[in-house]
């Protein structure tokens, strides 16, 4: 185990798990805060073509995921903002679209489905120092976003109209959301996989509002969750590997952060009734 | 006195649908109007459409003497917005959300001033909240929901204010709580726009009433006394003596000095 973890693919691993994990549930605080929890998942699958169309140009998969995932945020914002009844059909089109169409474009470029499964599942131990780098920066970028323009996002996310009145450029503030949302795919892509993005978004996030009662200590205990899951699980499965067995990372973080919500929520339930249990005014 | 809302021939549709059909509204500063008028009549959307969160198809609305499109002082304009929006996907205590009312007021990536938390701290206490500030905005009732969102408005310390049903399914006490705190503001001297069904402890606070019907004004006037004057029971506030309530807003600004 000792020997695993002095391997330089395995000090690259625990790096980008750790900044995936402080990443995720940072912008995922705010997804699951104006009810978008799923929108991960979603430019997840978008991504999995930008994957796919750097397979076939040779081309990196990892910036041309951002990219698209990048254009699929910006998409699905202008289709949020525009109110209409059928957005989420609209967003089911440009999801399936996106996975379906990474698929094909994988075949035709005459890669196997297991060169892809990398992407869909992560692969956090096969993570080059470019991969590494590349994820870091991203990562960086979207930590010090969601921590620098907090007052400003969560005006945003707790209520548009207010912030709106306020004279927030909301427009903006929206799009950056789902462009930090969409570079966070990327980031987790290598850790956890574009399937199994989301659930590094949100189950940190769940677990967290189980005991918190303000938003900047669910989102400082939703970071922390998040590195403690994704490092937890890596070497959990680092491991696991020695005993032997072999299990992927990627489902083993999203399976421990589960665990940690299993544990959490009995907690958020006994708290939840104690509150309601406290008499209320009776209405006029 | 100087007119801070200036509404003429406005027309609004949604969906194509026309909800309203010619309003005009004009309030001086320093006065306390009601929006009033059954569902669907229109009252809302005359709100948001002075908010700007409602395009406006025909007509002119001016804040402050700038049309809409060119007003750009937001931080002088306060929004209660119905009590939906105080509750969201994630915890935030009534501290934070007080807080991002200042947002109006405040520089990007600057951290709050010292007069930042004073204006937090002063609008909890007009709201009767003051010691609530740690909590959780979900586990209050939903009269006390209601003052965390004038609280925020408030803590803006916008000129004027735009109020959206805010007794609308609120408990009494909150409702006399609600009272005391636009009280406090009216003798700040701040402009009250207030969108109600019916007005309950509200009713001696306010000098004008406006009744919409089907999207156009039908009473602009004196309070309606028996819209006014809702429920016997209630506690009056002492604020209202018996001298004859008066019917304009200029001579209501005179009596309040």
């Amino acid at each position: 185990m000792i020997d695993l973890l002095s391997h330089p693919f395995m000090l690259r691993a625990l790096i980008a798990a750790a900044v995936t994990g402080l990443a995720a549930p940072a912008i995922g605080t705010y997804l699951v805060q104006r009810r978008l929890a799923l929108l991960g998942d979603g430019l997840g699958h978008v991504a999995v073509t930008g994957v796919a169309l750097g397979l076939l140009t040779g081309a990196s998969p990892t910036w041309l995921a951002v990219v698209v995932a990048i254009a699929g945020a910006m998409g699905i914002e202008v289709i949020r903002e525009r109110g209409h009844t059928s957005g989420d059909v609209a967003l089911a089109l440009l999801f399936y679209g996106g996975l379906a169409g990474g698929v094909l474009i994988t075949g035709l470029a005459g890669q196997s489905a297991a060169r892809l499964q990398e992407y869909l599942f992560g692969s956090v131990t096969s993570v080059s120092v470019d991969d590494l780098l590349a994820t870091v920066g991203l990562a960086a970028v979207v930590v010090v976003a969601c921590l620098a323009l907090l007052p400003q996002l969560f005006a945003v996310s707790q209520d548009e109209d207010f912030a709106r009145v306020a004279g927030v450029p909301i427009r903006f503030y929206n799009l950056l959301v789902a462009v930090l949302a969409a570079v966070t795919v990327t980031v987790a892509m290598r850790t956890v996989g574009l399937l199994l993005v989301s659930a590094l978004m949100v189950v940190p996030v769940a677990t967290a509002q189980q005991v918190t009662r303000s938003f900047r200590s669910t989102l400082t205990a939703a970071m922390v969750l998040g590195v403690a899951a994704a490092l937890g699980g890596l070497l959990l499965a680092a491991f696991l590997s020695t005993v032997p067995l072999t299990v992927a990372p990627g489902p083993t973080i999203v399976l421990l952060s589960l665990t940690g919500f299993a544990l959490a929520w009995p907690l958020g339930l006994w708290r939840r009734r104690r509150h309601r249990s406290t008499p209320e005014v009776s209405r006029a | 006195m100087s007119t801070v809302i200036d509404v003429r021939d406005l027309h609004v549709h949604i969906a194509g649908r026309p909800v309203l059909h010619g309003v005009d509204l004009e309030v001086p500063h320093g006065s306390f109007v009601a929006l009033m008028g059954a569902n669907g009549s229109g009252k809302s959307t005359l709100v948001r459409a002075v908010t700007g969160l409602r395009p406006v198809t025909r007509g002119r609305v001016e804040l402050f003497g700038s049309p809409l499109d060119r007003f750009h002082e937001w931080h002088r304009v306060g929004f209660v917005p119905q009590r939906a929006g105080a509750a969201s996907g994630v915890p935030a205590s009534v501290r934070e959300v007080v807080a991002s009312g200042r947002l109006g007021r405040r520089r990007v990536l600057r951290p709050s001033s010292v007069a930042d938390r004073r204006a937090v701290v002063d609008a909890l206490d007009v709201v009767g909240l003051g010691d609530r500030a740690a909590e959780s905005v979900s586990t209050l009732s939903g009269g006390q929901q209601q003052r965390v969102l004038i609280a925020r408005a408030l803590a803006g310390e916008p000129d004027v204010f735009f109020l959206d049903e805010p007794t609308a399914g609120v408990d009494l006490p909150s409702q006399q709580a609600l009272a005391r705190a636009l009280e406090v503001l009216s003798d700040r001297g701040a402009t009250i726009v207030l969108v109600a069904h019916e007005l309950g402890p509200l009713a001696p606070l306010v000098d004008r009433s406006v009744v919409l019907s089907h999207g156009r004004v039908v009473h602009d006037g004196s309070p309606l006394p028996e819209e006014a004057v809702h429920d016997h029971h209630h506690a009056r506030l002492e604020r209202h003596d018996h001298t004859p309530h008066v019917g304009s807003p200029l001579d209501a600004l005179e009596e309040r000095g």
